[in-house]
């Protein structure tokens, strides 16, 4: 079967360099916290391969640091992606990679909300839907070949 | 005939090629060591083999002329006969013809024409024979890589040993090399090819000789390889990097100038390639081709090259710029890369050879000068917009480096462009008469454009460089009449004072680094071409100390003035310029100084030490100026102390002290030994405290006591033996006439030791002030001793430490430690040793029997009855129980006392140990140390306070760790090598029967408490060999400290033990048979409150075992996992990270485990 690329020639964009924190603070300050912040989220998912080519999704920019919300107190995670071309039959994938991801990297309080950037796809709505539905996640995630890319996706991230 | 059937075998085994390799190898070993012992000669060996060399089989003749050849190889260097030579040449010679063992004749005749003369050679007539044969006969791109590979070593070897030989061939050598070496591929026959190139090069270096004439051909064959393009996958396994090709290359190219027409054309087209290697060839190639081909050949292309230098530095150096802050900063900062660097140092190759042909270039360059003329619509550095930045950047480095490679040229380029830039400043010349007064100030209140001041800049470091860099250029040809001299002269003055006001008025990072950077310059010539007056270079001195002194709050022109201070000092100090030195230290030194004795807090304190010190590390002479001036007001500051009642914090006086000790003497010591400036310090400070009787000092400036105890450390501990000596003669004078010296109470073996209100308590709380200071000053001089200084009236000494250690003082236990530590073996050989041995002090120590007394009166005697009297210091910790502070310090004290026998590897410690055991082991009777039942009958009966119990077991601690105040290399402890080693591999075995065994929960945690402070300061290979046995008392450890906050830190060292543990392979499998208590521990640590690092380090210690076999861990996976998740939660980040690294660490060992 010749198979085809979707997006046969993607832009790679330049990575961006990783800010380094300011030295973990004072030690003195042992029992001070540190909230879980934009930069962390996005450290985790930065490296997460794309479904298609051999390039991070921060490099197609698919996602980028602003596109990430997120309010500790209230447990809650907003991610915002851009698929690289308008019909990518990619979204739904990439959006279960960071689905897995994040659900992987949060503690268990947080609530992640998944969303293509508004314009960025043809069928935006019902990608949207699948997306945050717990059931459809569920259910794809007993899929062992959608697991099995997923898994495949991810595993540069932890290199 | 043994030998001749021995003979046979071998010959048939290696011309049979059915055998193997190896059998092969052995015979021809066999036969070549027969040949080399004289049991067969080589006409012999010949003979023998007749019938191999001359058969029509061709497979056989092959390897049977091989087998010679391959013989003759070996015997390099066995001396034959000429004729014998003459006539295995003459057969190697022939076969080259034979194609069909080409092989053998190719080894044999490079085993011969390889042989030194000594050996015999091969005469001329026939080596010429072979290079004719070669040549007629070789057609070597048709063969194989090995024989090619032959042939060209062949070549080489004939062009390198017999070039009177081969040189008659003329055309046809060169004609033949040119066909045998056309268009080869492989690596290692390239490498040779181009090493005969140039030796062919060498071999006809003659106008009309016959390489003239192919050159054209020869460089087309070469040049298809410029440049290399080496894909070969692993240099390794060729033992060719692209480097030594290129390297080859390049020699090649650049080995006759009779190249020049084709090669530089080529390079220069190169140029251009978008290949960075490429460029980077090319311009080297360049640089080794314009030495080679020499001036006049190069003279048609130097436009082009200069193009091409140009173009190559502007499309190479791009952002970032470094800051004004970084340490090394050339011109403007731009990062060059390799490119521009070879471009750079080809500039500087060409314009060394044809200066004048390459300044007129630069000085007509219209990019250059369409520059000069942009930069001055240009204020300041931040106007100037990146591309233009770079522009300037790379002007100034062309500037400077045409200036900085001759005399001349730096005239000439200071002739075209210094006047130019002085106009844009806006400085006119000097009128030698004219006082200058309206320029300059109307100069002052304009600001220096930036373009002009970097590159006006540029070429006064050029110039300095050039003048100071060489002496023999100097002093030969720069004389006042040059021209850049006079023009630099004529503007010092000016040049000065526009550098002094853009410091002052410019608020520009750039600026004020250029204009420090001016300054300094200006500041450097060496004295004979000094183009400044000596009162220029004084006002230059005065700019710089007064922003020193009232700009501090301007950090950054602060630290580059100090820098700049520094640099002119430590260059005045370098070229012995007396005139300027004496003038450097009026203003500098002298200066400096006044800053740390006067009371002027205007400018912080710390930053006015950070200056003088600077300053003295810049020249010996300042910095015995510098310590001197420190040293009075360290004096006057604590004279202040010792006279008057508290004036003022003495914040100060520490800092003084801290400086002293932290970076002055460390310089002093390195710069050579000085051993009276080191001596004075102590000296005077306890000349005086003598003189100050009244002391009134308080017990709140502890800290005072501490920092003058550091720096009396110090001083002393750089100081040679007669000078400590010296010292100690001094303080010793001084203690024994303080008041409570001789404690005559003590003297005698039996002290009375009371408490309650009991004499000996009162007498040591009676202590003034000024007691404990000279009680811990002495106790630091002690501590700092050399082994070979002798302490006067030891055993007095030592009493009086014992005493004074009773009450809590802790230098005191560890002037005893280091005491014992170095006190010779024995009589000392050397007899400088004092009226007591060791061992006579460590009896005193050990008998000395303390009285003590309970509350209700009654008197008990604690003396080892049975086993041993050294027991009494010991149970007089023991023996005393309603007050447990004294035994605290009691115990303290011994194990600093143990450290110092500990370092030495003195066999007493065992004592010390085994008292520290009892203490642990008091409250179970049941197990109870014999040494106990016998010694301590009486006292047993009341149980010890927890926290006496728990200080014997920090007494470990002691004992272990290394310690920065005594007892280390720099104050000259004995150190026996792999002491921690030692006492481990001796305690490990005692202790840990203890801890499987106890039952009571005190002792058994206090047991813990001292094994886990001896594992963790153990090094980590001998724990490895003992991690089956150690890893459940480390977990047992674990599991009880995790309770206390206090036992943070031992919590931490001993999971770094552990960790190592899992680290290892070894330490692996030890911990395969704990998995699930480990697991049990490090699951709770993750949850660890009081430490950060704890819990990262168990996080960490989880994700190195879930690389232990899968079997194994896999049923603890979701405890794991479980503990995990809530690490996910943890309020600190690195902890997150880790936790989502071990998360998918223990996730992957079980398939799809998102849930997980």
């Amino acid at each position: 079967m010749v198979f085809e690329l979707i997006n046969a020639n993607p832009v790679v964009y330049e990575k961006k360099e990783r800010r380094a924190r300011s030295a973990p603070s004072d030690y003195s300050d042992e029992y001070a916290a540190e909230p879980i912040d934009q930069q962390e989220v996005f450290d985790h998912v930065r490296d997460i391969k794309d479904p298609e080519h051999p390039y991070s999704l921060e490099e197609l920019k698919v996602i980028t640091e602003d596109a990430i919300e997120v309010d500790d107190m209230q447990s809650y995670v907003r991610v915002t992606f851009t698929p690289t071309v308008e019909h990518c039959s990619m979204a739904t994938i990439i959006g279960l990679c960071l689905r897995v991801k994040l659900l992987r990297s949060l503690p268990s309080r947080y609530k992640v909300d998944i969303r293509v950037a508004p314009g960025s796809h043809a069928s935006e709505a019902s990608v949207n839907k699948q997306l945050n539905d717990k059931e459809r996640v569920a259910a794809a995630l007993e899929n062992p070949n959608l697991v099995d890319m997923v898994d495949e996706c991810l595993a540069p991230s932890y290199g | 005939m043994a030998e001749s059937s021995r003979l046979g075998q071998s010959i048939d085994s290696f011309v049979d090629s059915s055998c193997s390799l190896t059998q092969q190898a052995a015979s021809l070993d066999t036969i070549t060591s027969l040949v080399k012992n004289g049991v067969l000669s080589v006409e012999g060996l010949v003979r023998e083999m007749e019938m191999y060399l001359t058969t029509t089989d061709n497979i056989i003749r092959a390897r049977g002329i091989l087998l010679l050849g391959e013989v003759l190889a070996c015997l390099v260097s066995k001396p034959l006969e000429n004729a014998t030579i003459h006539s295995l040449i003459g057969f190697f010679t022939d076969r080259l013809a034979d194609w069909k063992c080409l092989r053998g004749a190719l080894v044999g005749c490079l085993a011969l024409m390889r042989r030194k003369l000594d050996a015999g050679m091969v005469t001329d007539t026939d080596a010429k024979a072979v290079a004719h044969s070669f040549l007629q006969n070789l057609q070597v791109q048709s063969l194989g890589q090995h024989d090619r590979k032959l042939c060209f070593e062949l070549l080489e070897c004939l062009l390198e040993c017999y070039p009177d030989s081969v040189a008659p061939l003329g055309d046809e050598l060169v004609y033949g090399i040119c066909e045998a070496v056309d268009s080869e591929k492989d690596p290692q026959c390239l490498l040779l090819t181009f090493r005969i190139i140039e030796v062919l090069a060498r071999l006809f270096p003659d106008q009309s000789g016959p390489l003239a004439s192919f050159a054209g051909d020869l460089f087309e064959i070469l040049g298809c390889y410029f440049p290399i393009h080496f894909t070969h996958p692993k240099a390794e396994d060729l033992g060719i990097k692209r480097d030594d090709l290129s390297e080859a290359l390049m020699l090649a190219f650049s080995s006759t100038p009779f190249f020049e027409p084709f090669a530089i054309p080529l390079l220069l087209e190169k140029l251009s390639s978008s290949l960075p290697f490429a460029k980077v060839d090319s311009l080297k190639y360049l640089s080794s081709c314009t030495l080679k081909y020499g001036a006049e050949r190069m003279l048609k292309h130097a436009g082009a090259i200069w193009l091409a230098i140009k173009d190559a530095i502007y499309n190479s150096i791009q952002e970032p710029a470094l800051s004004f802050t970084s340490e090394s900063l050339v011109g403007l900062g731009f990062q060059e890369n390799e490119i521009a660097k070879e471009a750079l140092t080809l500039l500087q190759r060409v314009i060394v050879q044809s200066d004048s042909l390459y300044l007129s270039l630069i000085v007509k360059d219209e990019d250059i000068n369409m520059i000069l003329n942009t930069i001055t619509s240009y204020e300041s550095y931040n106007d100037i917009y990146s591309q233009g930045r770079l522009k300037l950047h790379v002007v100034g480095r062309f500037l400077s480096i045409s200036a900085r490679s001759s005399i001349a040229s730096c005239n000439r380029v200071f002739e075209s462009f210094f006047p130019r830039l002085m106009e844009i400043l806006g400085l006119p010349v000097k009128n030698l008469s004219a006082d200058h007064s309206p320029i300059v100030s109307s100069l002052i209140s304009k600001r220096l454009n930036f373009g002009a001041l970097y590159l006006c800049i540029e070429l006064l470091a050029s110039y300095r460089d050039l003048t100071a860099g060489s002496k023999e250029i100097a002093s030969k040809s720069i004389s006042a009449s040059e021209t850049c001299y006079g023009m630099l002269q004529s503007y010092s003055n000016l040049l000065t004072e526009a550098f002094c006001s853009t410091l002052v008025t410019s608020p520009q990072d750039a600026d004020i680094y250029f204009g420090v950077k001016g300054l300094q310059i200006l500041a450097t010539f060496p004295g004979y071409v000094s183009p400044m007056l000596i009162s220029e270079f004084e006002s230059i001195l005065i700019t710089l100390m007064s922003i020193i002194t009232l700009h501090f709050k301007k950090t950054l022109l602060w630290k580059l003035s100090l820098k700049a201070l520094v640099n002119i000092g430590s260059f005045i100090d370098e070229y012995h310029e007396s005139e300027k030195v004496s003038s450097y230290m009026g203003v500098v030194v002298e200066k400096s100084i006044s800053l740390v004795s006067l009371d002027d807090f205007t400018m912080p304190f710390p930053l006015k030490l950070e200056a003088i010190s600077g300053i003295g590390a810049s020249g010996l002479n300042y910095m015995l100026k510098i310590v001197r001036g420190l040293e009075e007001a360290i004096y006057t500051n604590l004279s202040e102390f010792y006279a008057h009642e508290n004036m003022k914090s003495p914040e100060i006086t520490i800092r003084l002290l801290e400086c002293y000790s932290n970076k002055v003497l460390p310089w002093i010591h390195e710069n050579g030994s000085f051993d009276e400036v080191l001596l004075r310090f102590p000296v005077n400070v306890w000349s005086q405290i003598e003189s100050h009787v009244d002391f009134s000092i308080q017990v709140q400036e502890m800290e005072l006591l501490d920092a003058t105890m550091t720096a009396m450390r110090h001083a002393v501990a750089f100081c040679s033996v007669e000078s400590q000596n010296k010292i100690i003669q001094k303080a010793y004078s001084i203690l024994s006439s303080s008041t409570f010296f001789p404690l005559k109470e003590f003297t005698s073996l039996t002290i009375q030791f009371q408490l309650g209100g009991l004499q000996l308590a009162r007498k040591i709380d009676n202590l003034s002030y000024r007691d404990e200071w000279i009680l811990s000053l002495f106790a630091s001089v002690v501590i700092a001793a050399r082994p070979q200084t002798p302490i006067p009236n030891l055993k007095e000494i030592l009493q009086l430490f014992m005493t004074t250690l009773l009450k809590g003082s802790v230098p005191a236990a560890q002037a005893l430690g280091s005491i014992v530590n170095k006190l010779g073996k024995e009589s000392n050989e050397l007899k400088i040793s004092s009226d007591c041995t060791l061992e006579e002090a460590l009896e005193t120590i050990f008998r000395t029997k303390l009285w003590s007394s309970h509350d209700n009166g009654a008197l008990m005697k604690c003396s080892g009855t049975n086993n041993g009297s050294e027991m009494s210091f010991a149970d007089s910790c023991l023996g005393v129980v309603n007050n447990n502070l004294p035994q605290i310090h009691a115990i303290t004290g011994l194990s600093w006392i143990g450290k110092g026998l500990l370092l030495r590897g003195h066999e007493k410690l065992k004592d010390v140990t085994m008292i520290f055991l009892e203490f642990l082991l008091k409250n179970n009777k049941a197990d109870a140390f014999p040494l106990k039942q016998n010694s301590l009958e009486s006292s047993s009966e009341r149980d010890l306070h927890p926290s006496v119990i728990k200080s014997a077991a920090d007494a470990f601690h002691i004992l272990m760790s290394d310690s920065e105040v005594c007892l280390n290399r720099k104050f000259h402890a004995v150190i026996r090598p792999l002491y921690k080693q030692r006492f481990f591999s001796t305690m490990m075995p005692i202790l840990q029967p203890l801890i499987m065994k106890n039952d009571s929960s005190l002792s058994r945690s206090m047991l813990c408490r001292a094994f886990a402070h001896i594992i963790s300061d153990t090094p980590l290979t001998p724990i490895l060999s003992e991690a089956k046995k150690l890893i459940p008392i480390i977990l047992d450890c674990l599991s009880m400290l995790n309770k206390d906050i206090q036992d943070k830190d031992i919590l931490y060292s001993l999971l770094l033990v552990l960790s190592g543990i899992l680290t290892d392979k070894n330490g692996q499998e030890a911990v395969i048979e704990n998995v699930h208590h480990v697991i049990n521990n490090l699951t709770k640590l993750i949850a660890y409150p009081h430490m950060m690092l704890v819990r990262e380090t168990a996080i960490q210690c989880l994700v190195a075992m879930s690389e232990l076999p899968h079997a194994r861990i896999y049923p603890m996976r979701i405890q794991v996992l479980r503990a995990i998740s809530n690490a996910l939660n943890d309020p600190k980040r690195a902890i997150r990270q880790e936790a989502v690294r071990c998360r998918q660490a223990w996730a992957s060992i079980a398939s799809r485990s998102l849930h997980f």
